[in-house]
């Protein structure tokens, strides 16, 4: 299981990296690629949407379903990934470098809140994978 | 979870497992994707020894069969023909979809769904009781069920099955010959050429072994249901099951009414109208169409709903089936709800997708 110590994960399978710029950086974990299979359509929030933590604002769908992706922190949308309409299969070939979409935190604390390497693991133990 | 003999050969190629009624199968050894393009282009084989082969045996099987099933087995008069057919029951809904293939008059072998097996053999048993009592009805769980599809599967068929060519390459369409220890059948559920094959279950992993040697690619259900729905092929539990009429979901031409035979669900469909169709649809923003999702033919209102939906690989769009009002016609453009948005979809007749062919 490929999980990248430097990110902070949330139980849904959210991956978030903070930037140097004070924003966050977020995409779907490479647990979440192999569940869903093949990408095959990528649904990005719109730039300026202000997001509340645990808010539906992305949509991922693979050859096999459709699964909701949520803010893992507050913060406004500032840039969605542009190769994602065309290529969504990127994320199946890197989930850390296929991003969704990047926020300007407005609660730097929530950050606190996240996962980090060993607890996201442990999730992923106790679901069995 | 029951499994197939070729279970641990699944295993052993890493396929990712699910739960298909009750069955542990391989969804995809990979990519569902490149499975599929492997069929529409190469050669792929599917596990689909969850399906349940019947024999039916005994003088009067051919009578008993008239009275079970929709469509009409005396369209089948040559040895080793096939006949796709409905069972339905007395309400006129469809308990199952299924092949029948004629071998001799005291002979004939049925092909039923995993997930519906035990309910249509508990059917079958009971009508036999009431219609053909002492006709032989066996579950041949012995043996298991290979399909090899694609342009090149006949050939690679032939490679492996040493001396099979000669006996199967006159076959036509809807057509199967024993040959050895196989049962070899021109049939499908992709769109493309092949054969489905059936064997003693007992010989089933070597002789996917042989097939995957001779390059045609191990696919899963994930690929077989995207290739059906290109191909226009309905599946039972989606696109129509015990409450639906067959007539309703793209199957009258599988349901013979102009003969005076008097088959189980025959009344029932005399009587009721017809007010729905099975239609395709093809999306034309940004999205995939799921089952389920309400059509809107017009404003406001729901008056659809798509049975089966998708992504297509070969149109590399999303592509569905859907039961609409029989006022719709191909070239419409539908409303499809989709989460909190309403997408457009054009009406389409399907197949989409025959012979590695867009026929849309």
């Amino acid at each position: 299981m490929s999980i990248q110590n430097n990110l902070k994960y949330t139980k849904s399978h959210e991956w978030v990296r903070l930037e140097d710029d004070g924003t966050a950086t977020i995409g779907i974990t490479q647990h979440a690629q192999e569940l869903l299979g093949d990408m095959v359509f990528v649904e990005t929030p719109n730039v300026g949407r202000k997001l509340k933590r645990g808010e539906e604002c992305a949509v991922v769908e693979s050859v096999k379903a459709a699964s909701d992706v949520y803010a893992p922190i507050s913060g406004e949308v500032i840039a969605v990934n542009p190769e994602l309409e065309s290529t969504p299969e990127k994320i199946n070939q890197d989930a850390y470098s296929a991003w969704l979409f990047k926020l300007k935190p407005e609660n730097a604390g929530e950050l606190n809140n996240l996962l980090d390497y060993a607890g996201y693991q442990k999730i992923l133990e106790a679901d069995g994978d | 979870m029951k499994a197939t003999s070729l279970n641990q050969t699944h295993r052993d190629r890493k396929a990712k497992m699910v739960d298909f009624g009750g069955w542990d199968m391989p969804l995809h050894y990979g990519s569902q994707l490149d499975e599929h393009h492997r069929v529409r282009s190469d050669a792929g084989m599917f596990d689909v020894s969850h399906m349940l082969a019947l024999d039916i045996k005994g003088e009067t099987a051919r009578e008993f069969l008239r009275r079970l099933v929709a469509n009409n087995v005396d369209k089948l008069t040559q040895s080793g023909k096939a006949l796709y057919s409905c069972m339905l029951n007395p309400e006129g809904g469809v308990i199952d979809d299924l092949i029948i293939y004629f071998l001799t008059e005291s002979h004939f072998r049925m092909v039923v769904n995993a997930g519906t097996a035990d309910t249509d053999l508990a059917w079958i048993l009971a009508r036999r009781d009431e219609i053909a009592p002492g006709l032989e009805i066996i579950p041949r769980r012995d043996l298991a069920m290979i399909a090899v599809q694609g342009p090149e599967a006949r050939a690679k068929v032939w490679q492996v099955i040493a001396g099979s060519q000669a006996e199967t390459e006159n076959l036509k369409l809807f057509q199967a010959v024993f040959f050895d220890k196989y049962f070899i059948a021109r049939t499908g559920y992709t769109g493309e050429d092949g054969f489905e094959i059936m064997l003693p279950a007992v010989d089933a992993v070597e002789f996917w072994n042989a097939l995957h040697a001779a390059g045609v690619a191990p696919a899963g259900l994930g690929a077989r249901d995207t290739l059906r729905l290109e191909a226009g092929m309905n599946l039972y539990g989606q696109d129509m099951d015990d409450t639906t009429n067959p007539l309703e979901s793209g199957l009258g031409w599988t349901v013979e009414l102009k003969s005076d035979r008097n088959f189980i669900g025959k009344q029932a469909l005399l009587e009721k109208p017809v007010k729905q169709q099975l239609i395709g649809l093809i999306l034309l923003d940004r999205g995939v169409l799921r089952s389920h999702q309400k059509v809107m033919t017009h404003p406001d209102q729901n008056e659809g709903e798509i049975t089966s939906g998708g992504f297509s690989p070969t149109l590399e769009q999303s592509i569905a089936l859907a039961r609409l009002p029989l006022s719709v016609s191909p070239g419409d453009e539908v409303q499809v709800v989709v989460r909190d948005k309403m997408l457009r979809a054009k009406v389409v007749k399907y197949p989409f997708v025959r012979n590695g062919k867009i026929l849309v």
